[in-house]
C-alpha cells in the first residue's frame, strides 16, 4: 500500500484513544448528581485560559450566548476555537479579545447578512491564526470519531482540494476497493458548551428541532456545560426518556438560563433578534465600536438578566417569540 | 441587458434556476439565493421537490425566506428534523441529485473559491470557507452553481484557493482524487448566462444567453476561455406567475433586492 499523504493543517484537538479513554475513567463521574450552578461559576471552572472550544448549535442558531458573554467579562485568553459554522459567538470572542485562533469550515461570515468586519480584521490583521480548514461534513465526522472512541473517520469529501491540503486530514488507499480516502482524525474539544430547551439538574437533556452536530459533539468534547432555557424534573425525563439527546454522564454543568441563546434563534421558541445583530455588525466595523458595544452590554451590566433588560426585555422577546411563530412582531394576524 | 420593468436580474436568475430543479428529485440547498430558487420550483413545478438542509432540514414546506440554513423555516412541515450526519451520510451515499451553491471565484472546470483572496497564510480578503459546500461539491450528483457577478475577476484561470471541488484538472480527475464516480458540477447561471461543462473536455461551455445578452459579453466577462458551441438557446423570462410567487417568498428583499 502506498504512505499516507500528509496535508499542512495543523492536528487540534486529536487525543490517543486509550489516552482518551483513560482521562474519561477518571475524570466523567457516573454518578447522577446535581450539576446545578451559575453562568459565571461555569465559565470560571471550565473554560480556563488556553482552552479548545467548541459551541453547540449552528451559526446563529441556539447559540449559549450568556456563556459567550461570560467568557468576555472574565476576560478570557488564548482560546482555540472549532468553526465548525462558528459565526456570531466566534465574532464577539474575537471582539471580546478571547480567541487567538481558528480551525476553520464556516467562520467570518454570517450568512444573509453579509461578512464579519470583526472577525475578517482579526485574520487579515494576523490577530487571530488559522490553524487550518475543512468542510462541514468534515468537522462533524471528526467529532464523530471522537464520539465513538475511534481514531479517525473515513470520509469521500474535500479530496483534492485546498480545503483538504489545509486540513489535517491525511489520504490513504482503501483496502477494499483501492481508491483514495480521506482519513479525518477524531476531535476532543476541552470544553463545549450548549443551550438546550430543558434538562433535568443531573443534565439528562432534550433539544427540539435539528440537532445539528450536537449528539456527536455532546460524545466528544471533554467537558459539557449546559445552558438551559428551563431546568425540569427528573421525573419529566422519565415520561419520554426517548427524547433525551444528551444523557447525565456527558454533562458536567447545569444551569438554567432563559431566552439564554438572544440574540441567536432558539428553535420553536424565539426567533433571531436581527436588529440586535444588525448593530452587532455595524458596531464591529470599528475597534472602538466593538469596545462600546462590550462596555454596553457585557462590562456594563452584572449577569445575563441585566443584559435581556437592556436590549428589552420580556417584551422584546413576546416579539421575538411572534415572529417564530410566523405572526407580525405587534399583533394583528398570523402571515399567510 | 436584462434591465427590464417587469422583473430584476435577481428574479430572473431564480426562475431560471428553479427550471433546472426536476420534481421527484432532491436538492441540498445552500444559503441565500439557492434557497430562494428551491423554494420557487417547489411552489411552481416541481410540488415533489426533496429539499434538504445542511444542518438538518429535510422536506419542509419553507413558509417564508428562511435568513439560515439551519433556520426552524428549514423544518418546517418537514418529514424531519435531523442532524448534518444525516444529511451528510445521505449525500455520502448517493440519495441528494442536486447540491445548490453559490460561489465567490470559479475557473473552467467547475472549481470554486470561497475562502480567501490572496495568500492563504496572509489573506487580502478572508471568506467565510467551505462551510458545507466542499460536501455538496464533493458528495451530491449534479451541482449547480449561482454567481451574479461573472466577471474576468470571478470567472478566472487560476483560483487563489480551490475551496470546493468542479472538475479539479480535467477528465476523471475527480475519480482519481477518490471523489464519487460520476458526480461533478451540472450548471453555472450568471447574469449573463447559463452554462454547462463539456462532456469531453470537462471544460466550462455555454448553453444559453439571458434575453439581450451577447456572446462577446460572456467572453469579455471570463479570464479563461468559455466553449461557445454552434447554436445557443436563450433563458426564458419569467412568468407573471413566477414573479408572483417570488415576491410573496421574499417580500422584504432579502435576496430579491440584491
Amino acid at each position: 500500500m502506498r504512505d499516507p499523504i500528509e496535508n499542512n493543517g495543523e492536528l487540534i484537538g486529536w487525543h490517543d484513544p486509550d489516552e482518551n479513554r483513560q482521562w474519561i475513567r477518571e475524570n466523567k463521574s457516573r454518578e447522577m448528581v446535581d450539576k446545578r450552578t451559575t453562568v459565571a461559576e461555569a465559565v470560571r471552572k471550565f473554560v480556563p485560559d488556553g482552552s479548545l472550544l467548541a459551541m453547540g448549535g449552528f451559526g446563529h442558531i441556539r447559540i449559549p450566548m450568556s456563556l459567550v458573554y461570560e467568557i468576555v467579562r472574565q476576560r478570557r485568553r488564548n482560546l482555540t476555537m472549532f468553526g465548525k459554522t462558528a459565526v456570531h459567538d466566534l465574532d464577539i470572542l474575537i471582539g471580546g479579545g478571547c480567541v487567538s485562533r481558528v480551525e476553520v469550515a464556516y467562520s467570518f461570515g454570517h450568512e444573509l447578512r453579509g461578512l464579519s468586519p470583526c472577525g475578517r480584521r482579526a485574520v487579515e490583521s494576523g490577530q487571530v491564526q488559522v490553524t487550518g480548514e475543512i468542510s462541514n461534513a468534515g468537522f462533524q465526522w471528526r467529532f464523530l470519531a471522537a464520539a465513538m472512541g475511534v481514531p479517525f473517520m473515513p470520509v469521500r469529501t474535500m479530496l483534492g482540494t485546498d480545503t483538504l491540503k489545509h486540513s489535517s486530514a491525511k489520504v490513504i488507499e482503501d483496502p477494499w476497493s483501492g481508491r483514495p480516502i480521506a482519513l479525518v482524525p477524531a476531535c476532543y474539544p476541552d470544553v463545549a458548551l450548549f443551550h438546550v430547551h430543558r434538562c433535568d439538574r443531573y443534565g439528562n437533556a432534550q433539544i427540539d428541532g435539528i440537532t445539528v452536530e450536537d449528539f456527536e459533539l455532546a460524545r466528544a468534547t471533554r467537558r459539557l456545560v449546559l445552558t438551559t432555557e428551563e431546568i425540569v424534573e427528573h421525573g419529566e425525563i422519565q415520561r419520554q426518556p426517548w427524547r433525551t439527546n444528551i444523557p447525565f454522564y456527558l454533562v458536567d454543568a447545569v444551569v438554567e438560563v432563559p431566552f439564554g441563546a438572544h440574540p441567536t434563534e432558539m428553535p420553536l421558541v424565539y426567533y433571531f433578534d436581527e436588529e440586535h445583530i444588525a448593530r452587532w455588525l455595524e458596531v464591529s466595523r470599528t475597534p472602538e465600536g466593538t469596545a462600546q458595544y462590550f462596555e454596553e452590554f457585557v462590562f456594563g451590566v452584572p449577569d445575563f438578566d441585566a443584559y435581556l433588560e437592556k436590549i428589552g426585555g420580556k417584551r422584546r422577546m413576546e416579539e421575538l417569540k411572534r415572529i417564530m411563530n410566523l405572526q407580525p412582531p405587534s399583533g394583528g394576524e398570523a402571515m399567510p | 441587458m436584462t434591465a427590464n420593468q417587469r422583473y430584476n436580474l435577481t428574479e430572473l436568475l431564480a426562475c431560471v434556476a428553479a427550471g433546472l430543479l426536476e420534481n421527484g428529485r432532491s436538492v441540498f440547498v445552500g444559503t441565500g439565493f439557492p434557497i430562494l430558487a428551491a423554494m420557487l420550483a417547489q411552489r411552481t413545478h416541481a410540488p415533489g421537490l426533496l429539499i434538504i438542509f445542511e444542518a438538518g432540514g429535510i422536506g419542509p414546506q419553507v413558509p417564508a425566506l428562511p435568513i439560515s440554513v439551519g433556520d426552524s423555516r428549514t423544518y418546517y412541515k418537514a418529514s424531519a428534523a435531523s442532524s448534518m450526519h444525516e444529511v451528510m451520510s445521505a449525500s455520502q451515499a448517493g440519495y441528494v441529485d442536486y447540491g445548490f451553491l453559490g460561489g465567490a471565484a470559479m475557473d473552467c472546470y467547475g472549481n470554486v473559491n470561497t475562502t480567501v483572496i490572496g495568500e492563504w497564510e496572509h489573506p487580502k480578503v478572508r471568506l467565510p470557507g467551505s462551510g458545507g459546500a466542499n460536501d455538496v461539491g464533493s458528495l451530491c450528483w449534479q451541482t449547480i452553481y449561482v454567481m451574479r457577478k461573472q466577471s474576468p475577476q470571478t470567472f478566472v484561470k487560476k483560483l487563489d484557493f480551490l475551496t470546493t471541488p468542479g472538475y479539479l484538472s480535467g477528465p476523471g480527475a475527480r475519480e482519481r482524487a477518490g471523489l464519487p464516480a460520476g458526480s461533478g458540477p451540472y450548471r453555472v447561471i450568471t447574469q449573463l448566462g447559463v452554462y454547462g461543462f463539456d462532456e469531453e473536455t470537462k471544460r466550462l461551455s455555454l448553453l444559453s444567453l439571458h434575453p439581450g445578452v451577447t456572446v462577446q459579453e460572456v467572453q469579455a466577462a471570463s479570464e479563461f476561455e468559455v466553449l461557445i458551441p454552434e447554436k445557443v438557446a436563450v433563458s426564458p423570462e419569467p412568468t407573471d406567475e413566477q414573479l408572483r410567487i417570488l415576491r410573496e417568498i421574499d417580500p422584504q428583499g432579502l435576496v430579491i433586492g440584491k
